[in-house]
């Protein structure tokens, strides 16, 4: 008895479904599984910034990987998400030099402004916070990751709220 | 080969082979965890560390090829430090509670740790700990203790085909699991409890009933399917506690399928038959051997010979097989057999000595090319699919079958035959095979007159003709088939054509035994022909007989036409049931149960589809007044003051027997071939014999029958057909063949072609592979 697997393309836009082609065809035929973090991420974006099991087991269907191997990917890198997150994605580093260089401010400072620490969202949706490790990003430390694409760097507290006030 | 010098013995070693190889070929001992000898390296666990002089640091022994002039030492200050600091490194977070774990006392960790660990912990942290996973009824979890060897992985990965575990989250938080809530469906999914170095995976109904060192070990061949597959049957106070394997490169490497490792359960059934049970105004009365051997050998007198027929188990051993034939020719009856579901046995004279391969099972992972005909490999012989798969690495496999099953390797063409009709397209492959028409015997050249290849078949032949090993194997649905002299002949040219061996996967596991016993209406034991050959199973029942002998099986769910069967054996006027078990049809139908010993409880010999002869002694003594069934055949034959009945031991019996194959002169004939009919118009049944029903043990093994695999009896329609009747997954329809009739729940299955319904052996029906009709009901 198969189970029922809903097919990638009646999951994502047409267009992110190309993207996921564009992917496919940068490696050899036998080597479509070398797509599957590029079409996690088009997956993931789609789906507003997090997984579900089934689009875990679209895009392994698509890739024609076992389902097992796309948890794995998905659960191995954090910029995956596999609950429901905010609408924007704040990534504050703490690792070393952006700790000796105030993070840990920036940290509390969000907690006492947003009222959330790292890992969780406002209530609104609309931020989720998380600290995470060194993004190599020293030389202009404090900083972070917004959205998983741009980074900002020698943060304060004045700053980041200024950054968060500018997301959409 | 190179040489190397480990712990000061010098040694030649395979170039390119590990060091961790060589110290094992030569007893020299490497503690390890991650490494197996069947698995690709992963060197994860680096439990293996030894020092190799002039290397800076300590190498994994697993991961490291051999060089010439290597000096190893794998018990230097320098290794042992390694060692320990990598077994210190794995405690501290494996819980040390081994007095509550179910595999201590057999646990490689708690081994290892004895002579690699402190005796106390540096660590005073909290331990980590992981949520266990359901992941069915087989295995049980304790994925705390996980140390993440990957072994399970690698086997579902690299030997099951199925990859269902895997390695999720990352350093601390990674975890071995599915990851979803999900059962591991494999059938051969029981490996990872002995492939787990820890306790983390165990067996679920083994699980806390008894330590390792409580257990008694003895060897035994597997009663399922006709590999032989070997294995360990471990005792405490006479019970059969477990299964195991036993390792036997040629045959199961160190596998076993899931069937052949849990059915034991049912031998400690509460429905076990313990004592010989007569019928009395139909009430069952218990009674003793003399009475009820007395009442058997007298009704058997009052029958007239050619009303007598005894079905036999292709379960039973060799030995058994031969005494009921033998008794059943010596009171002058033929009818015997034990092709129960066999429909088609118009080719039997011209079929050798036994159903055979025609090659040698390890052989099977080194084609270069397979016609796999009429079989749900997996699901009928579990381990042949996993040597088969190894052949895909080089090799291509071709299939026909009657619907698109899965396999766990690929298949370069997947022929799917509406209607069940497999003749027509061996015919059209064996079409494409000819190169020079005017070679052919004038039978093949006028059936494949009119034949046109499609490119499928064609694709076929030319996947046949490359290469050199080469192999036409047959299922059991080709065997059970009703056209099965036609497909055999259809084989048998093919592989003629392209120069490859053709050969069957039989079921039972003592198919080949039973045959050269003599089990079988058309040759007496050893092949010796008859002047007047008996009846087949299926002639025998549809015959009506008035006695029937049944050793060991159950002829309503284990015939080519269950209800043809139950209508027989309700009708005779005489049933005697051999039997270990006391509940099913029988109790109707019977008149007599004798109680004899099953599987481990009799001494015996299976001869597997290679011919290899494995005799095997009994583990535990049979339950109650049971006895092996060899002994009972005997005082029967004693009682009936027939002659040649004095054997002492089943021993004994299988010298004569073995005389009689040793001077055996069966030569294979040719089948006559005949033009191939397009299919019918009607919806016909797939008749599955699901994998936990192919027997009376297994189908009463209560966690296999717990499994995905676990028979259901439903309705399996073609999409196109469902919306043609209107139903969806679920619904009732009410399927028909004949009088019989039945009402299943709906399971829109697309690996069907348009007229094919899979209806499975168990339903209460008739022919496994006769038309029928669907409605919705
Ligand atoms: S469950 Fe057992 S076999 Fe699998 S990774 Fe963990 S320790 Fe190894
Ligand atoms: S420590 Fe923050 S970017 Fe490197
Ligand atoms: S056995 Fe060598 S690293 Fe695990």
């Amino acid at each position: 008895m198969a189970t029922e697997v809903k097919n990638l393309k009646e999951l994502i836009a047409p267009a992110a479904y190309a993207e996921c082609e564009v992917w496919v065809s940068k490696y050899p035929a036998e080597r479509k599984r070398s797509a599957l973090m590029g079409c996690l991420a088009v997956a993931q974006r789609e789906n507003g910034g997090w997984l579900t099991n089934e689009l875990m087991d679209a895009v392994a269907d698509y890739l024609e990987v076992p389902h097992i191997a796309a948890y794995e990917v998905a659960s191995f890198y954090s910029m995956y998400k596999l609950k429901p997150i905010g609408k924007h994605l704040v990534d504050v580093c703490t690792n070393i030099s952006c700790m000796l260089n105030g993070s840990e401010e920036l940290m509390a400072h969000v907690k006492n402004k947003y009222g959330i620490g790292h890992g969780e969202t406002t209530a609104d949706g609309r931020l989720t916070v998380r600290s995470v490790e060194c993004l190599g990003a020293c030389v202009g430390a404090p900083m972070c990751q917004v959205d998983s694409r741009d980074y900002h760097e020698h943060l304060t507290p004045e700053k980041l709220d200024a950054l968060i006030a500018g997301l959409e | 080969m190179v040489n190397i010098e480990i712990d000061g013995v010098k040694l030649e070693a395979e170039p390119g082979s590990m060091l961790i190889e060589a110290a094992d070929k030569a007893g020299i001992k490497i503690p390890r965890f991650c490494y197996h000898k069947k698995l690709s390296v992963a060197a994860n666990c680096r439990m293996c560390l030894v020092e190799v002089a002039k290397a800076p640091k300590a190498l994994p022994a697993c991961a490291t090829p051999v060089n010439e002039g290597m000096v190893v030492f794998t018990a230097s200050e320098r290794a042992r430090v390694a060692q320990k600091s990598v077994m210190e490194f794995l405690l501290i977070n494996h819980p040390l509670d081994c007095p509550i774990c179910d595999q201590g006392g057999e646990c490689e960790l708690q081994d290892i740790s004895v002579g690699y660990g402190k005796d106390v912990s540096r660590f005073t942290e909290g331990k980590r700990a992981v949520r266990d996973k359901d992941i069915g009824p087989l295995v049980a979890t304790d994925m705390t203790r996980c140390i993440h060897c990957t072994r399970c992985v690698r086997f579902g990965t690299e030997i099951a085909g199925m990859r269902e575990m895997g390695a999720t989250g990352r350093g601390e938080h990674m975890e071995i699991g599915t990851f979803i809530e999900k059962s591991v469906d494999s059938e051969v999914s029981g490996n990872i409890i002995d492939l787990c170095p820890v306790g983390a995976l165990t067996s679920k109904p083994f699980r806390f009933s008894a330590r390792a060192w409580e257990l008694n070990q003895a060897d035994s061949v597997a009663p399922h399917d006709c590999l032989g597959t070997n294995v360990h049957v471990h005792q405490r106070r006479s019970q059969v506690m477990r299964v195991v394997p036993r390792e036997n490169e040629g045959i199961n490497e160190v596998w076993i399928s899931d069937r052949d490792r849990f059915a034991y359960e049912a031998l400690n059934g509460k429905n076990r038959l313990t004592q010989p049970m007569l019928k009395r105004d139909g009430q069952w009365v218990e009674t003793d051997w003399q009475t009820a051997l007395e009442h058997v050998a007298n009704s058997l007198k009052a029958i007239p010979a050619e009303q007598l027929g005894a079905l036999v188990s292709p379960n039973a051993t060799a030995e058994e097989a031969y005494l009921a034939a033998k008794l059943m020719r010596d009171l002058g009856s033929n009818n015997v057999d034990h092709r129960l579901r066999r429909a088609d046995v118009s080719t039997q004279n011209a079929e050798g000595l036994f159903p055979a391969l025609g090659l040698a099972i390890a052989e099977l992972e080194n084609l270069d090319a397979c016609l796999l005909v009429g079989s749900n490999l997996r699901k009928e012989v579990p381990l042949a699919a996993l040597r088969l798969r190894k052949a895909t690495r080089n090799g291509k496999i071709a299939v026909v079958n009657p619907a698109e099953f899965d396999f766990n390797f690929k298949i370069a063409e997947h022929i799917v035959a509406d209607g069940l009709n497999l003749a027509a397209e061996l015919a059209g492959i064996a079409k494409a095979l000819v190169t020079d028409p005017a070679a052919l015997a004038a039978d093949a050249a006028e059936a494949l007159a009119n034949v046109v290849p499609t490119a499928a078949q064609a694709h076929a032949a030319e996947l046949l003709k490359a290469g050199e090993k080469k192999a036409v194997i047959l299922g059991h649905l080709a065997q059970n088939h009703p056209a099965y002299g036609q497909i055999l002949g259809l084989a048998q040219l093919i592989a003629s054509l392209s120069g490859a061996s053709c050969g069957v996967l039989t079921e039972g596991a003592n198919s080949a035994g039973a045959t050269i016993a003599g089990a079988v209406p058309h040759r007496a034991a050893g092949g010796r022909s008859l002047v007047k050959p008996g009846l087949a199973a299926k002639d025998m029942l549809s015959a009506g007989l008035k006695a029937f002998v049944l050793m060991s099986v159950e002829p309503e769910l284990d015939s080519a036409d269950g209800a043809a069967a139950l209508k027989a054996l309700n009708n005779a006027e005489f049933v005697v049931s051999l039997s270990a078990f006391n509940d099913g049809a029988a109790r109707d139908y019977a008149d007599v149960l004798l109680p004899v010993a099953a599987f481990t409880e009799t001494s015996g010999s299976f001869v597997n589809v290679e011919g290899l002869w494995q005799s095997f002694a009994a583990v535990v003594p049979a339950k109650g007044e049971a006895r092996p069934a060899w002994k009972v055949l005997r005082v029967l034959g004693n009682l009936l003051n027939l002659k040649g009945y004095d054997y002492v031991s089943s021993e004994d019996v299988a010298a004569e027997l073995k005389a009689l194959a040793d001077s055996a002169t069966v030569h294979a004939g040719s089948i006559k071939l005949a033009a191939v009919n397009g299919a019918g118009e009607g919806l016909v049944r797939l008749g599955e014999v699901p994998l936990y029903a192919a027997d009376a043990l297994v189908r009463r093994a209560p966690a296999l029958n717990k499994t995905a695999d676990a028979a259901t009896a439903v309705a399996g329609l073609a999409p196109a057909l469902a919306a043609q009747l209107g139903v969806a997954d679920g619904d009732k329809v009410r399927v028909r063949q004949g009088e019989a009739q039945v009402e299943l729940p709906v399971n829109v299955d697309d690996r069907l072609p348009a007229k094919t319904v899979l209806v499975s052996s168990q339903a209460a029906l008739g022919s496994l592979f006769g038309a029928l009709s669907v409605e919705k009901a």
